[in-house]
């Protein structure tokens, strides 16, 4: 069985993201890039089943800018076997992205394809559940456990309230939550095995699919900034305060 | 053309997070309709009807329904969708599951999370853990949005007369099923619809420890309790507690943050809050720069202080 993971690059999340200040969007340039926290657990969980030797192949997606090839680096690092970068300049929202991963899953006819639950740039959280729907695949959002047993997936979601067991016909989609599993610390000789893997270029342009955006950024903007607050003495002054001054108790 | 809120219940009664839908679906278009796919859902499809504002409840009644497989679910909203401008999910679990599904069939974009309607076509959201408010304008025929219900007052659940029409269930997609579930037990308020909450970071050290120490306050106050990633990764608060980015993001009234540093991801789901309090020993940590009564102190001797002078 072939894994696909699809992995994205987005500012480290470590990173305050500053709003440009003529309001098109979020200053990236010299910033720290990495891959989205999200897809390193994919890419964990897509190489641990191949370790468990329940799949043969793990190939890493990623579509984006010729920088995305980083990001496919690291899948690699992790351990996956090749990375297919589908190249576009334009901004892509989830949709495209969808139909992009579509694509190649079809050519290389995977079984499982695990996705990050949502990238901690656009907060969307929609790419896994529109590919699955678009190549008819049952879906399993927000996993925290994932076994495959015969022709079926058994996984594990977080949902509001405590968690959920689904039992899921392979193909299917998976999207991955923190708690899946603790993604690997990468070597260096691992990353230095990585440049010699596979790594396949596609003009997203080329391949047919309509990538035309859906929504229109009109502006984005500072939230607005809470009023600082103070500094309480003690105990007593806390309660006081919060009896007397904000009325909350 | 009407908008189409899809209800989240458990057959009995509708969930809060509906009401909040509700409330912005109104803003997209007054002739709000409601769906509520379930088995055995009757009693919900009234509750539903009950809704200030909901002009019509579709009832779809089928065992395909009872466990909300997004599969099932997707598919019952896609037979509705022709008669629709909007489609709106609560921004929850369940709402998150499905929405994107939807959209994609209907070869549409979806809007996440939205905290304010502009215009019927027009929304703002936040991205990059609240950093940053988008406002984004949609060029689709059908606009399929998942709501934050922090961003929207609740509907009044009583109050409206809406006509209950039940429709055609689709069949059971065969893709997935159910096995089973574990729903923790709890009798506090729901985290995401609390008036308070007492919320404990990795300072609190062990399991034992934040329920012997955040339990009793949070108890006092009949508040709700949360948990920062860095406890509930260590284990000392289960995952359904988290409050952040990835996890819950609440707007409570009181928000107390004990023993948490305050990372931007916490951050994201909580700064909303009308009162923050921190209670933290180290006075450089970042959730004192949000909150507006910070109290430097061990939080082992400042909640127990805490409690005995409520």
């Amino acid at each position: 069985m072939k894994i696909l993971v699809a992995v994205k690059r987005v500012l480290d999340y470590n990173v305050k993201a500053r709003v440009k200040s003529d309001g098109s969007g979020v200053d990236l340039a010299n910033q720290k890039l990495s891959m989205n926290p999200f897809d390193e657990i994919a890419c964990e969980e897509a190489v641990r089943l191949k370790e468990a030797g329940v799949a043969s192949e793990v190939i890493a997606v990623s579509c984006g800018p010729a920088g995305c090839q980083e990001t496919l680096r690291t899948a690699m690092a992790i351990g996956a076997d090749r990375g297919v970068l589908v190249e576009s300049e334009a901004v892509l929202e989830p949709l495209a992205v969808a139909k992009l991963v579509k694509h190649v899953a079809e050519k290389e006819g995977v079984q499982l394809a695990i996705f990050g639950k949502q990238a901690i740039d656009d907060d969307a959280g929609q790419a896994g559940q529109m590919f699955a729907g678009l190549m008819g695949w049952g879906q399993a959002t927000f996993a925290s456990k994932v076994k495959i047993e015969g022709d079926y997936a058994l996984v594990t979601r977080e949902i509001d309230g405590g968690l959920e067991n689904l039992k899921l016909k392979l193909p299917v989609a998976v999207t991955t939550d923190l708690r899946l599993n603790e993604p690997r610390f990468i070597t260096l000789p691992n990353i230095m095995k990585a440049k010699k893997k596979p790594l396949e270029l596609l003009k997203a342009a080329d391949l047919g699919v309509d990538l035309a955006p859906r929504t229109t950024t009109l502006r984005v903007e500072e939230p607005a900034a809470r009023k600082a607050g103070i500094k309480v003495a003690d105990v007593a002054d806390l309660v006081k305060r919060l009896k007397e001054e904000a009325k909350v108790l | 053309m009407p908008s189409l809120v899809i209800a989240e219940h458990d057959n009995q009664s509708i969930r809060t997070s509906t009401l909040n839908t509700v409330t912005a679906a109104i803003q997209c278009d007054p002739d709000v309709h409601v769906l509520v796919a379930g088995q055995g859902a009757a009693d919900a499809g009234a509750a539903a009807a009950r809704i200030a504002g909901v002009k019509k409840v579709l009832l779809a009644d089928s065992e395909a329904f009872a466990h909300g497989l997004a599969e099932n679910l997707a598919a019952q909203v896609l037979a509705l969708a022709s008669g629709y401008s909007h489609i709106l999910f609560p921004a929850t679990a369940g709402g998150k599951n499905v929405a994107p599904r939807v959209a994609a069939k209907l070869d549409v974009g979806q809007i996440s999370d939205i905290t304010k309607v502009d215009s019927a076509d027009t929304f703002e959201r936040p991205i990059y853990a609240g950093n940053a408010i988008a406002t984004v304008q949609s060029i689709d025929p059908v606009k399929v949005i998942t709501v934050r219900t922090t961003g929207f007052d609740a509907a009044a659940a009583e109050g409206g007369s809406a006509a209950v029409e039940t429709v055609s269930a689709v069949g059971d997609s065969g893709l997935s099923s159910f096995v089973g579930s574990e729903i923790a037990k709890n009798d506090r308020p729901e985290l995401t619809s609390a008036k308070i909450i007492v919320s404990g970071g990795r300072a609190l050290g062990s399991s034992d420890k934040f329920n012997e120490v955040l339990t009793p306050l949070a108890d006092k106050l009949g508040a709700a309790l949360g948990a920062s990633r860095a406890a509930v990764d260590a284990g000392y608060a289960p995952n359904d507690w988290q409050v952040g980015q990835t996890g819950k993001i609440v707007a409570p009234q009181l928000y107390i943050a004990a023993g948490i540093s305050g990372a931007i991801q916490h951050l994201a789901g909580m700064k909303d809050s009308k009162v923050i309090v921190a209670i933290n020993k180290d006075a450089e940590a970042p959730i004192f720069s949000v909150a507006d009564y910070g109290l430097e102190a061990d939080l082992f001797t400042a909640v127990p202080e805490l409690i005995s002078k409520l």
